[in-house]
């Protein structure tokens, strides 16, 4: 048969050089182990789900890689506006915040750690603008409604404040004032924890698209299966603060490895 | 055409269930398998031989416990089961393609889009792949007032004709064909057949799984049995 269409030539291989990478992390309290001695690579595009339940390391992994929580032994390093891999936690003060504003984002499960709710929801989103050294107000304004619409949110709505908004809409307003910057990577710490299962749908749908069209690489914590089969090219298992597995999404799921694993995909009700 | 495409060296696999008391299950060992360009092989042997581990294993779905799966990928060798996860991605949307038995999607997505997802993914501009998922939907008579509907609600054969269309529309090197008419009428059985036939006449390598002995006759070369490859549990 001839072809249909004639098909692209593949893309230069822009994937190939790491966004970030850990080696050997490892976090404890005390004497309570956060993670151990886990070590990943992130790729631009993109979308890694850590999942493992409650008290396996998984959030504090994520605090590790967003530079939140320096770990106690372990680096993490990434590639700023694609100058090489740079320790995350050796940079200068000002070098680490100017990254978390720019080419990071974080989404957090509870909105209240990632808006500021005495501010409206289109200032939330033009706040992050003008931390890259925006100035104009009605560019600010303008943009900021583009973005709200983006998360499908009423843009009529953009000076009411947070606190007047749904558990999902919060979550929406969160997601708009991450994106604005345009970032290259995104933390999410269960984006959708806690919201209505068809809330939830509706959002993961939404985080699915945006995070595939804009092309960006994505880090997601969540003890939900169904979350990462949505979302995640691949998966990390974490097991009592260990990186017991790792692999394709499918490859997890469909052929599991690690006993932990083999529990947690077999606790699973398939569709 | 005797170009290579696909060469599984060397590969095993067996399952080990932890949580049934750590059973381990072989399937086979050190198996080889090449197929060449334009040939289409079916894997042969009984119900529970390991034709569908071997299938899933050529596309990195099942993790070998030994050995490799590599394909010809962008014009050089790829080790399919070794790679990096973007690498795997990256050759599986460009260059092996896989019809599974059973359509697994995202919900709530409708199934033109559905179809033209792999497509998409090669960067095939939205409105050809438009018109390219329309026309194999059409192909394989999946009435237009279902194309906007996600295909959860489709009955079994309907689900399994856009899971093919799916699998088909990105054109890929490699074809892997896991019993693709199993559901599906005379007619549609006989498109599919003509639409697997046009991929061998484009220079695809295809593995498939065909039980209906008719389809296995029109589609394959050689068969290649399972069986005599698996371990003695």
């Amino acid at each position: 048969m001839t072809a249909a269409f004639s098909l692209p030539d593949a893309p230069a291989n822009d994937r190939a050089r790491p966004l970030l990478v850990a080696e050997r992390v490892t976090k404890s309290y005390g004497e309570v182990v956060g993670c151990r001695d886990v070590s990943l690579a992130i790729h631009p595009g993109e979308v890694l789900g850590i999942v493992g339940e409650s008290g396996s390391g998984k959030t504090t992994l994520l605090k590790v890689l967003s530079a939140r929580m320096a770990p106690n032994a372990g680096t993490v390093s990434f590639d700023a506006g694609g100058r090489g891999l740079a320790d995350v936690y050796a940079m200068a003060e000002p070098a680490r915040r100017a990254l978390m504003r720019t080419e990071w984002g974080i989404v957090h499960q509870d909105p209240r750690d990632g808006l500021r709710m005495h501010v409206s929801a289109g200032g939330n989103v033009a706040e992050r603008l003008m931390g890259t050294g925006a100035r104009s107000y009605a560019d600010m304004r303008a943009e900021a409604a583009a973005w709200l619409g983006r998360v499908e949110l009423d843009v009529g709505r953009m000076d009411d404040l947070p606190r007047r908004f749904s558990g999902g809409m919060r979550q929406r307003v969160q997601l708009a004032r991450n994106l604005v910057t345009r970032p290259r990577l995104l933390f999410m710490d269960e984006p959708t924890g806690g919201l209505d299962v068809s809330v939830q749908a509706r959002l993961l749908d939404l985080i699915r698209e945006l995070v595939r069209d804009l092309g960006i690489a994505a880090i997601v914590v969540t003890h939900d299966i169904a979350v990462v089969r949505l979302l995640a090219d691949r998966l990390l298992v974490m097991h009592r603060g260990e990186a017991v597995e790792h692999g394709l999404t499918d490859q997890v799921l469909d052929d599991p490895q690690h006993p932990y694993t083999q529990l947690l995909v077999s606790s699973v009700m398939t569709a | 055409m005797t170009t290579p495409l696909l060469h599984a060296e060397g590969l095993s696999k067996t399952f080990v269930l932890h949580t049934q008391g750590g059973v381990r299950i072989p399937v086979f060992d050190a198996l080889d398998l090449i197929v060449t360009a334009g040939e289409c092989v079916c894997l042969d042997g009984p119900s529970g031989a390991g034709k569908s581990t071997l299938m899933r294993c050529l596309y990195a779905n099942y993790r070998p416990a030994s050995g490799r799966v590599r394909v010809m990928h962008r014009g050089d060798w790829a080790d399919l089961t070794g790679a990096e996860p973007w690498r795997q991605l990256e050759i599986r949307r460009e260059t092996v393609g896989y019809v599974s038995q059973f359509l697994r999607v995202i919900p709530r997505v409708p199934a033109i889009e559905v179809v033209m997802e792999p497509a998409r993914a090669r960067g095939v501009p939205a409105a050809v792949a438009r018109d390219r998922a329309a026309d194999l939907l059409a192909r394989l008579r999946i009435p237009e007032r279902l194309w906007s509907l996600a295909p959860a609600t489709f009955s079994g054969g309907e689900q399994q004709r856009v899971n093919i269309a799916r699998g088909l529309i990105a054109e890929h090197p490699i074809l892997l064909v896991d019993e693709p008419t199993a559901s599906l009428d005379a007619a549609n059985r006989a498109t599919v057949v003509a639409l697997i036939r046009a991929r061998k006449a484009a220079g695809a390598a295809v593995v498939g799984i065909f039980h209906d002995a008719e389809v296995r006759g029109l589609l394959a070369d050689r068969g290649f049995d399972v069986a005599l490859r698996r371990v003695a549990a």
